[in-house]
């Protein structure tokens, strides 16, 4: 979908005006392409600490490993900043803060940089999760961490974003998931996640041997593939090396062929309301593709009406086709045994499930209820090395939103740090690195894909 | 070299899209266009991608000049490799039978291990010829050596030269319509009008009933919006089948018993059927639904009064089980292609006639009777609509789905069979049977 108001203040005369004017400058965002480098240009690690050491050593490192440090990234990395440099990201490790007097030193050395941060630069805070049982200066200087970043995040410009790592306790910040978050994070895949804090909880994962293809010999199912931010959820998980089930309604069968046949996959049409829904899509993966290892629950509709207006058929449909279809699912693919090999479940929330939206009762309650069945599945998963997670996208450029009134649109564009609507790769981006072998220690999780909405979290 | 002995060859699975009355839904997409998209779902739901399939055979009825190579064209157009070699056959309303028999004898000498069959009919996008004068005379002129020899020859082109002359199915020996050849073979069997619309209510209920099932799911894929067959009357009924009138046989002496609601309709659709040997399914993760286990063909002469139009099938399917050694008994499903409702009640009785049996096929007495509660049951024809082509693969791949299934709940060794009879234009017919595997 187009942004025209983003192309006119990326263009000469309109960049001018903007600025007099003092309208936003949304900048056009850099994504991913196989084989582009990480960054591109030098990364400063501060703080101090092992964690800050191993997290400088691993950016640093040679591929292939040394030092214990099992692979590194090769990136140009600097301890201190440097005058006049103009760093592609910052990574501020506070996991060794114990009183926010210690918060000063780390923080300001990275506000020098701040300005000559590149286009599309990252700022990532690693720190460790504030705890009730932690000394009350322990905690205030960790829970500390979280008001800096998100605030820090909505000062960035030029497409530049500020996220955090939050280890558990006990889980060392070289832990895959953590690491992988790094990196998803210091990536152009993470081009529309701005303003989060995700949570790592364990140390299960597995790093890939091959970062651009993590899911390669994964077989991942996407509900609702046909079209929209499923069929581009299909085309990264091929992308990232995954054999992928394209499922969706019949009547999408045109579209879903398309998909099919776009990534190398298979379409695999069902109605995911039906009772043998779970059966029949561990039946084709397992018997056509040797296992099932993935499981994005992307299919949703939307029946839009105030709650005082609402009508029983449009408040139980969107609850049965985008919660209780998926409950249904999970429940016959753990009862099968089947998904026993690191298996990853994904589900689509949505922004309105954390904050509410006015005319979406039905649809919240269906977002939210995701949010609760992720935490609540990905315990039972975690015997096999599983997870289950979700991705809440916040405004994105599809099909649906272009059916906006065009003011409410434009608004509704604006209304985050990147001042701009996400694009489906975004959100697949998200679902992928989520879907993926090291991802295993982020355990119920939500991640918003928003590019920091002003409202909720 | 290797000479093998016939093995197995199975039915894997296949796509059609669904079926659009002419002049409807599908009235702009070509037959290339469709049995691309049919060919398309096929890859689709099989994951063939870059696959080199040994061959892909496939027809249409109503075919323009322009595809000669409409198979293989069809082939470049979809994902398939484009390595794979294609063939064009035609043989009237039995071309997607043919087909599917011929890959499958391929594959059981062992000179194919994979083949998708097929067929597409647009009686929309059909052909539009020019009068045979005016062809000559164009012709002529292409030939002409000179410019006023050329401007000569085209003067002799007359106004009513130009009129077009519209594709017609209509026996070129006879010149009577399909419609009008079965009003006579209706009216010698005396089919009564009730009967026919009973055949065709039934053929829109377990139609219905079968989509609604989803048992189309891995069967058909949507096509331009068209997501079930638009020729389907879910709500029809036996007083609304009534009300229709007669659109032959009323030059007849007998009373007009065929209707718009006991024909099939034209329409335009295309269906595939992915056919191949064990070892090539089980390289491809792919489970045999059933075997082509034989086939028959046969012809009528329908030419000189001898027999109806559309009674091959009625010669073909008792020389075929005479040659099995099988009866209607030990067929758990059976498919008799609805032409018009007709079409199948002729062909019944023909099998219930103690005459037709001693005289027609040489027997001491009738045929055999066919258990109704076995014919049809997930709808034909008349329900689905009839692109003269792709219905041998609409049957082919349902039956085999159906026979697979019923297989698995018997959960038992003896075989279940089902038999396929579709009748064509110029007194064919064709019969085969599966074998669920």
């Amino acid at each position: 979908m187009g942004d025209a108001y983003l192309d006119l203040v990326n263009s000469g005369a309109g960049a001018a005006l903007a600025k007099r004017l003092g309208l936003p400058r949304p900048a056009p965002l850099l994504r991913h392409h196989p084989g582009d480098p990480l960054v591109d240009g030098p990364v400063l690690v501060l703080g101090g600490g092992p964690d800050a050491d191993a997290v400088a050593r691993l950016l640093s490192g040679p591929p292939g490993g040394s030092d214990g440090v099992p692979d590194g990234w090769d990136l140009d990395v600097h301890r201190h900043a440097a005058p006049d440099e103009r760093y592609a990201a910052v990574v501020v490790v506070l996991t060794a803060v114990t009183h926010p007097d210690q918060l000063a030193a780390p923080v300001l050395e990275a506000a020098s940089t701040l300005r000559g941060l590149r286009r599309g630069g990252r700022v990532i805070t690693v720190s460790r999760p504030a705890l009730a049982t932690d000394a009350p200066a322990v905690a205030a200087a960790r829970q500390g961490v979280d008001g800096l970043l998100r605030s820090l995040a909505k000062e960035l410009r030029g497409g530049a974003t500020g996220n955090g790592v939050v280890v558990a306790a006990g889980v060392p910040v070289t832990a895959p998931a953590a690491v992988a978050a790094l990196r998803f994070l210091l990536s152009r895949r993470s081009a529309f996640v701005d303003g989060q804090l995700l949570d790592v909880d364990s140390d299960a994962g597995e790093l890939p041997a091959d970062w651009d293809r993590p899911l390669a010999g994964r077989v991942a199912v996407v509900t609702g593939a046909a079209r929209g931010i499923g069929a581009v959820v299909a085309d990264v998980l091929a992308r990232d090396g995954a054999t992928v089930v394209c499922v969706d309604v019949p009547a999408a069968g045109e579209g879903l062929t398309a998909v099919a046949n776009r990534v190398n996959g298979t379409a695999l049409q069902l109605d995911i309301t039906a009772p043998d829904a779970g059966a029949r899509i561990l039946e084709h993966a397992t018997s056509r593709h040797g296992g099932l290892h993935v499981v994005v629950h992307n299919a949703g509709i939307t029946r839009d009406k105030l709650l005082a207006n609402m009508t029983a058929e449009k408040w139980e449909s969107v609850l049965a086709v985008n919660v209780a279809a998926q409950l249904a699912i999970n429940e016959a693919l753990l009862a099968s045994g089947e998904l026993v090999d690191a298996p990853r479940i994904v589900a689509m929330a949505s922004t309105s499930g954390i904050a509410g939206n006015r005319g979406q009762t039905n649809y919240a309650a269906s977002k939210g209820g995701i949010i609760g069945a992720v935490r609540a599945t990905a315990p039972l998963l975690a015997p096999f090395g599983g997870t289950a997670n979700a991705v809440a996208p916040g405004f994105i450029e599809t099909d649906m939103t272009a059916r906006m009134p065009a003011l409410t649109r434009q608004v509704a564009r604006r209304l985050n740090s990147l001042q701009q609507g996400g694009q489906p790769v975004d959100v697949a981006e998200a679902v992928a690195f989520l879907a993926s072998p090291p991802a295993g220690g982020i355990v119920g999780r939500t991640l918003r894909v928003c590019g920091q909405n002003m409202v909720g979290r | 070299m290797r000479m093998s002995s016939p093995r197995p060859a199975y039915v894997l699975g296949g796509n059609r899209i669904p079926f659009a009355r002419a002049g409807g839904a599908y009235a702009h997409a070509s037959n290339l266009d469709m049995l691309t998209a049919a060919l398309d779902g096929l890859v689709a739901r099989f994951g063939l991608q870059g696959e080199v399939i040994g061959q892909v055979a496939a027809g249409a009825v109503l075919k323009h000049s322009r595809d000669f190579n409409l198979t293989r064209q069809a082939v470049l157009a979809s994902p398939l490799s484009a390595r794979t070699p294609a063939t064009d056959a035609q043989e009237a309303c039995a071309t997607g039978v043919e087909t599917v028999v011929a890959l499958a004898n391929k594959i059981a000498l062992g000179q194919l291990e994979s083949g998708v069959a097929g067929g597409v009919d647009s009686a929309s996008d059909a052909p539009i010829v020019v009068g045979d004068r005016l062809r000559r005379t164009l012709l002529d002129a292409n030939r002409a050596k000179t410019a006023p020899q050329r401007l000569a020859t085209l003067a002799r082109i007359r106004p009513k030269d130009l009129a077009p002359v519209a594709p017609r199915t209509d026996e070129p020996s006879t010149g009577l319509s399909m419609g009008e050849h079965q009003a006579i073979t209706t009216a010698r069997w005396g089919i009564s009008r009730e009967a026919q619309d009973e055949v065709a209510l039934a053929s829109h209920r377990h139609l219905a009933a079968a989509w609604d099932a989803g048992f189309f799911d891995d069967l058909a894929t949507a096509y331009q919006g068209v997501v079930r067959d638009g020729n389907l009357r879910p709500d029809t009924s036996l007083e609304k089948l009534a009300a229709l009138p007669p659109v032959f046989g009323k030059r007849l002496d007998t009373p007009a018993t065929m209707t718009a609601g006991n024909s099939t309709p034209l329409t335009d659709g295309a269906s595939t059927v992915l056919l191949g040997s064990a070892e090539w399914a089980a390289a491809h993760d792919l489970t045999p639904l059933a075997a082509v286990l034989d086939a028959e063909v046969a012809a009528v002469d329908f030419v000189h009064g001898e027999e109806g139009l559309l009674m091959a099938p009625a010669y073909a399917v008792p020389r075929l089980l005479a040659r099995r050694g099988l009866t209607f008994e030990d067929f758990a499903l059976i498919e008799i292609h609805e032409a018009f409702a007709s079409t199948v009640l002729t062909t019944l009785a023909a099998w219930e006639s103690d005459d037709f049996g001693r005289t027609r096929l040489a027997l001491p007495g009738a045929f055999g009777v066919v258990p109704r509660d076995r014919l049809n049951v997930h709808g034909s024809s008349l329900a689905a609509g009839h692109p003269f082509a792709a219905t041998g693969g609409r049957i082919v791949a349902m039956l085999a789905k159906a026979l697979h299934q019923l297989k698995a709940q018997r959960a038992s060794d003896e075989p279940v069979r089902g038999l396929v009879s579709v009748c064509a234009a110029g007194g064919l017919g064709i019969a085969a049977i599966l074998e669920a595997a």
